[in-house]
């Protein structure tokens, strides 16, 4: 921790520097690759409203559930010091709540919609409380306590709505899930705007940002300061468990049915890398929100320019990893010094330089 | 045959922005054994450190039996012949006690572990260590397991022992144990340097005392020649005539004052029960060694382990407190014992550490804003003198006494009846030190009751108007007025004529 | 994943066992008995018909005395088989987790008289140990579909081709055939990646290729959620599709829903890996012939938007 003179280690520009960084070298690559690839069109979908299309459209609104998620999944880590692997079980749970409520009625109106997410959104909280009563008051590790979930939350999905794929179909769920007609924008798109001033009010108006980072540093003393740590922890999941359901149900909206054994699969992990790349330590304690969304597209903006590219089926992953690997490791707190230390150093030497100047004028 | 052992001439360590040694000189001589003294921050582990090799000096000279030499790290400090022995126990309590004093020395690995064993016993039996070489290290008890440490350092033919703070956490007989084995390597013409805090046992042991102070040597003396107030002013410099004025300023007039707490038969997971009041604006101390109780004791007060039992009332009414939000509520704040432990939150900024206790009084939907925090935080930067480069500055990066200073203020913002103080003047700087201690004076004035706890008696005795001695986990005295002095504190806490 | 599961329905099979062993231990006269082994409902909408059709046909109504055991675990299944032998059922039908293990238990079935059929599933054993072996083609389902595909004698084939979880049995052979058209010139592939069965995936997927402007007139997803996603993208992109429209749009496993979009004329055509083998076995059973062949293909079903009736729905589809 040699943070003396403070003013040009890596680490001072913020922690943004890796996840903005990784962005712009993504957006460069793609402009090198195809000029107009970020290029946004208005054209009109099948219900006949002009909506937005294009690149960087998909990339946004691809990356709204991993979004979501990644805020949740923040505050998780920021207070327990690990990770829920269940968001995509548990989103495939919160899905299939969605729609047995959805189809329980004989149309579909707002009302039915908006009870169906809340149903949804008590369940997933009701889970969320699970995973972190295992967390908070039996002190189990996040990664095993939430691996119950990870492994039978699926199969749980599927005793809800029996098996195969479950289809609602109503301009409503379709209109979260895509557009909503004289808005251009898409739908889920905007939920991640809405979800993110909570987030924002939620710590503007609580002192909730405060105590979770201190309770994800210093237990001990966050707890002879009187902050109820247990308490902390489980708001936490609960928090990650509202972010759950929003994301299964935008999920579930997009495409009007709820498949329990692909909704969101494999999520967990990109949401934890989101959280990763967006520089929040996943041991715990200080924590940026901005960070893991940005991490979120991040990961969005690669995925589409894999496909874009048409790289092969079979490689797709191994490209994801190398990358992702590259950033992980730039923003590794080995190199992140290292740096710092080169550009002191240079700083220094122009410095020298510049008296050397001075004197010789 | 050199006539000293070892000297160091001139020794200088720069660090950024400091020079944590100014030209120190340090001289051994064989088969004597040699304090080192000085208060935290003097230089004394920079010293140490410079002579095992964990760091590289920036100039003077190191001479080993008159020889000129470079130590280059600690492995080579021990080819050498300079051993250490750390305050905390730095081998393997799962391996063998024989194993323990060969391993990572093994240039044979063919050697039978029988031979070892053997080797390790007679080593054993000449130091006269009360243990086999074929007992796991951890089954023996920490003094067993220092001797042990020292075992292998004199089975490496060292010259030169350091003993870093090797009494602290050893109780008496272990205590004696070691030095009878310290006198034995003595007549033996090792040359021992004994780093400790405990003045009792450099008086009972050591042959000289070198004292440091801010990085710069004092000078060496003959420890009979030195009277023990003599060394206190002399580690402590000029600060002594203010310190004696400190007590002098409190006038004894509290026993007027209402009762502003009062607990009978407060007991918790960890304390026995005990009774125990404090009056507005009284400042007391709990005393005794360590393992006494008096830390435990005071935790109870504030609910900071599981309450058991006991009525408390504040004010005259009864109330319950169990968590330490209640204590809180209270109007009771606690400065933790251990400050890297139970106080600072590192990685969070000094303004919101400071925050932090009056947040959560506020509850969770009142937050503090940013404006009022900052205000708050330069208030108490200010008042208390905190050194910090800026209110946003992570509290971890702070020194050690700025560093209590930010839990202090923490404390202070909630504007707390009653303080209690566990060791808040341990691991810092003299000047905070005093500091400190004002303010405790300060504060009881302006009406707060305190309790304040230290392992400096001589502290507590400054501060405190009355002193709860505990031994054993009991309360095992209560003392005011004439009978706050040393001598009485030492008479109570050995259990003698109270 | 499913461990919880196969835990729960092995105390439910348990729990039956026992239920069954205190009520009717007198023996049903001319009821013939069956054991099912097979994979568990919920492994796939596939398996959930499977799973429905023995029920349904191997009912008391039809004469059989039925008995099943549904896991995903080949030891548990392997267990189960010994059970069933031992309780001495007439006829063993297996549907193997793992396709190696099975040779001792079905040589003690030989031994006890046991009468062994396999379904869906090959194993690894002499054929010598099994009456017959009913089975789906996978590869036969692709090259229905791509014939079908080239009976459309569109101008021009240009396709964006959606696979399911590489390396799986369905992905293997949905894709074979349209490999071919690829490597002999007669189709174009604008696109060929895995969604992995993730329907959101194969939504991205097509998204991004008419982000890239690129043309396109044919969609063949390896199954159907993934076949409604790819739809999805071009409703919101406003590009037409199914009978009327530009891209023609190709699903499998004829989910129920999936064949009204084909009835709605929005799609153009599913094909079915037929998980209804139950009515071949019992045939077999009961004529008490031996087959021509020991192995014999389960015929596949593909329907075309144009001739397929509600009737169809109601027979060969999946789910509700």
């Amino acid at each position: 921790m040699k943070k003396k003179d403070g003013k040009f280690s890596l680490g001072s520009l913020g922690q943004l520097t890796i996840p903005l960084i990784a962005i712009a070298l993504l957006v460069v690559f793609n402009l090198i690759r195809d000029p107009g690839f970020f290029s946004i069109g208005i054209s009109h979908n099948s219900n006949g409203n002009a909506v937005l299309s294009g690149n960087i459209i998909s990339i946004i609104n691809g990356a709204s559930e991993l979004a979501i998620l990644a805020m949740g999944m923040t505050l998780v880590t920021a207070a327990c010091g690990g990770q829920d692997i269940s968001v995509g079980a548990a989103a495939a749970i919160a899905g299939s709540v969605f729609v047995k409520v959805l189809k329980s009625g004989s149309g579909i109106s707002g009302g039915t919609v908006i009870l169906a997410f809340l149903c949804s959104c008590i369940v997933a909280m009701l889970f969320g409380c699970f995973n972190g009563t295992l967390v908070a008051v039996f002190k189990i590790q996040p990664m095993i306590a939430t691996l119950i979930l990870y492994t039978c939350g699926r199969s749980i999905a599927y005793w809800i709505n029996g098996g195969a794929t479950p289809t609602v179909t109503s301009s409503i769920v379709n209109g979260i899930g895509s557009f909503i007609p004289g808005i251009p924008i898409p739908t889920p798109v905007i939920i991640v705007v809405v979800m993110a001033l909570l987030f924002k009010l939620l710590f503007h108006f609580t002192a909730l940002r405060l105590f979770t980072q201190s309770v994800g540093i210093n237990g001990s003393a966050a707890r002879l300061n009187g902050i109820d740590a247990r308490f902390i922890k489980l708001l936490s999941f609960i928090i990650l468990g509202v972010c759950v359901s929003v994301s299964g149900c935008i999920g579930v909206s997009r495409l009007g049915l709820i498949n329990h054994e692909t909704l969101l699969l494999d999520i967990e992990m990109d949401t934890i890398l989101a959280v990763a790349i967006g520089g929040n330590s996943l041991g715990g304690g200080k924590f940026k929100l901005s960070g893991s969304i940005i991490g979120a597209y991040v990961i969005q903006t690669l995925t589409i320019t894999l496909y874009a590219m048409k790289v092969s089926s079979t490689d797709v992953k191994a490209y994801k990893a190398i990358v992702i690997i590259l950033l992980v490791v730039i923003g590794s707190p080995v190199i992140k010094e290292r740096f710092g230390r080169w550009i002191s150093h240079l700083r220094q030497r122009r410095v020298k330089v510049s008296a050397k100047g001075a004197e010789e004028g | 045959m050199h006539e000293y052992l070892l000297t160091m001439r001139g020794i200088e360590k720069r660090f950024p922005g400091v020079l944590a040694l100014n030209g120190v000189d340090f001289t051994l001589r064989s088969g004597e054994i040699h304090a080192l003294m000085g208060e935290n921050g003097a230089g004394k582990s920079t010293l140490i450190k410079v002579l095992t090799g964990v760091y590289q000096m920036d100039g003077g000279e190191i001479r080993l039996e008159g020889t000129p030499m470079v130590i280059r790290s600690p492995q080579d400090a021990q080819n050498k012949g300079i051993s250490t022995v750390y305050q905390e126990i730095t081998l393997c309590p799962n391996l063998t006690v024989a194993e323990n004093i060969y391993i990572g020395r093994g240039k044979h690995p063919w050697v039978r572990q029988r031979d070892l064993e053997k080797r390790a016993d007679e080593i054993l039996s000449r130091l006269g260590i009360p243990a086999r070489s074929t007992q796991l290290l951890g089954s023996c008890s920490l003094a067993v397991q220092q001797m042990v440490a020292i075992a292998r350092a004199v089975d490496m033919n060292c010259k030169v022992l350091i003993l870093d703070e090797p009494t602290s956490s050893l109780d008496d007989k272990e205590v004696k144990r070691l030095f009878d084995l310290m006198r034995d390597l003595k007549s033996k013409d090792v040359g021992i340097i004994f780093v400790t805090h405990f003045l009792d046992q450099v008086y009972e042991v050591s042959d000289r005392i070198t004292v440091l102070r801010n990085g710069e040597l004092v000078g060496e003396y003959l420890t009979e020649e030195l009277p023990q107030i003599q060394l206190v002013s002399k580690m402590i410099g000029k600060e002594l005539e203010e310190l004696s004025n400190l007590g002098e300023t409190e006038e004894k007039e509290i026993g007027k004052k209402e009762v502003f707490y009062e607990a009978k038969g407060l007991a918790s997971s960890d304390a026995l029960p005990f009774d125990f009041s404090i009056r507005k604006g009284e400042v007391n101390g709990f005393t005794g060694l360590l393992g006494s109780g008096r830390s435990e004791s005071v935790r109870a007060i504030f609910g900071a382990d599981k309450v058991t039992g006991g009525a408390v009332k504040i004010g005259g009414k009864p109330v319950k407190i169990l968590r330490p939000v209640d204590a809180m509520k209270h109007g009771i704040g606690y400065l933790a014992e251990d400050r890297k432990r139970d106080g600072i939150i590192a990685e969070l900024s000094v303004r919101e550490n400071i925050i932090l206790a009056l947040q959560v009084m506020n509850g969770m939907f009142k937050p503090i804003s940013r404006n009022e925090s900052e205000a708050f935080a330069d208030e108490y930067i200010k008042v208390l003198n905190i050194k910090t480069a800026s209110r946003e500055t992570p509290v971890g990066s702070l020194s050690g006494g700025n560093q209590q200073k930010v839990i202090l203020a923490r404390w202070l913002l909630t504007h707390p009846d009653y303080l209690i103080l566990d060791e808040p003047t341990r691991g810092i700087d003299v000047g905070t030190k005093l500091e400190i201690q004002k303010l405790v004076l300060k504060l009881a004035e302006e009406g707060v009751s305190v309790t304040f706890i230290s392992s400096e008696v001589e502290e507590m005795l400054r501060t405190c108007s009355r002193l709860i001695v505990m031994r054993d986990r009991h309360v095992v005295g209560e003392l005011t007025g004439k009978d706050l002095n040393q001598t009485q504190v030492m008479k109570t806490i050995a259990g003698g004529e109270a | 994943m499913r461990k919880f599961k196969a835990l729960f329905l092995v105390t439910i099979l348990v729990l039956c066992c026992m239920l069954a062993g205190c009520g009717k231990d007198e023996k049903k006269d001319g009821k013939i008995k069956v054991g099912v082994v097979n994979n568990p409902p919920s492994e796939s909408g596939y398996r959930e018909a499977n799973v429905k059709d023995m029920e349904k046909v191997f009912s008391e109504a039809n004469g059989y005395e039925l008995k099943t055991f549904y896991s995903q675990k080949n030891d548990e299944q392997l267990q189960a088989a010994n059970g069933f032998i031992t309780d001495g059922v007439d006829y063993l039908l297996i549907s193997a987790a793992e396709t190696t293990g099975w040779d001792e238990v079905l040589k003690k079935a030989k031994e006890a008289g046991v009468k062994v059929y396999l379904f869906d599933r090959m194993i690894n054993v002499d054929e010598s140990l099994y009456e017959a072996a009913v089975v789906s083609d996978m590869a036969a389902e692709g090259d229905t579909a791509v014939k079908w595909l080239l009976s459309l004698n569109l101008s021009e084939y240009k396709v964006i081709h959606i696979q399911g979880a590489m390396g799986s049995d369905a992905q293997i052979g949905r894709t074979g055939a349209l490999d071919e058209q690829f490597a002999s010139g007669k189709m174009k592939k604008v696109v060929q990646q895995t969604a992995t069965w993730d329907e959101a995936e194969a939504k991205k997927i097509v998204e991004s290729v008419i982000n890239s402007g690129e043309d396109f007139n044919v969609i063949y997803a390896e199954n159907d959620g993934m076949a409604k996603g790819a739809v999805a993208a071009l409703d919101e992109a406003g590009i037409t599709h199914g009978v009327d429209g530009k891209v023609v749009v190709i699903g499998f496993d004829c989910n129920k829903w999936a064949l009204r979009e084909l009835l709605a004329g929005k799609w153009n055509y599913d094909g079915q890996c037929s998980p209804f083998q139950a009515q071949i076995i019992s045939d077999l059973i009961k004529s008490g012939k031996a087959p021509a062949s020991k192995t014999i293909i389960n015929e596949e079903k593909g329907f075309d938007a144009k001739t397929l009736t509600q009737a169809d729905i109601d027979t060969y589809g999946l789910g509700d």
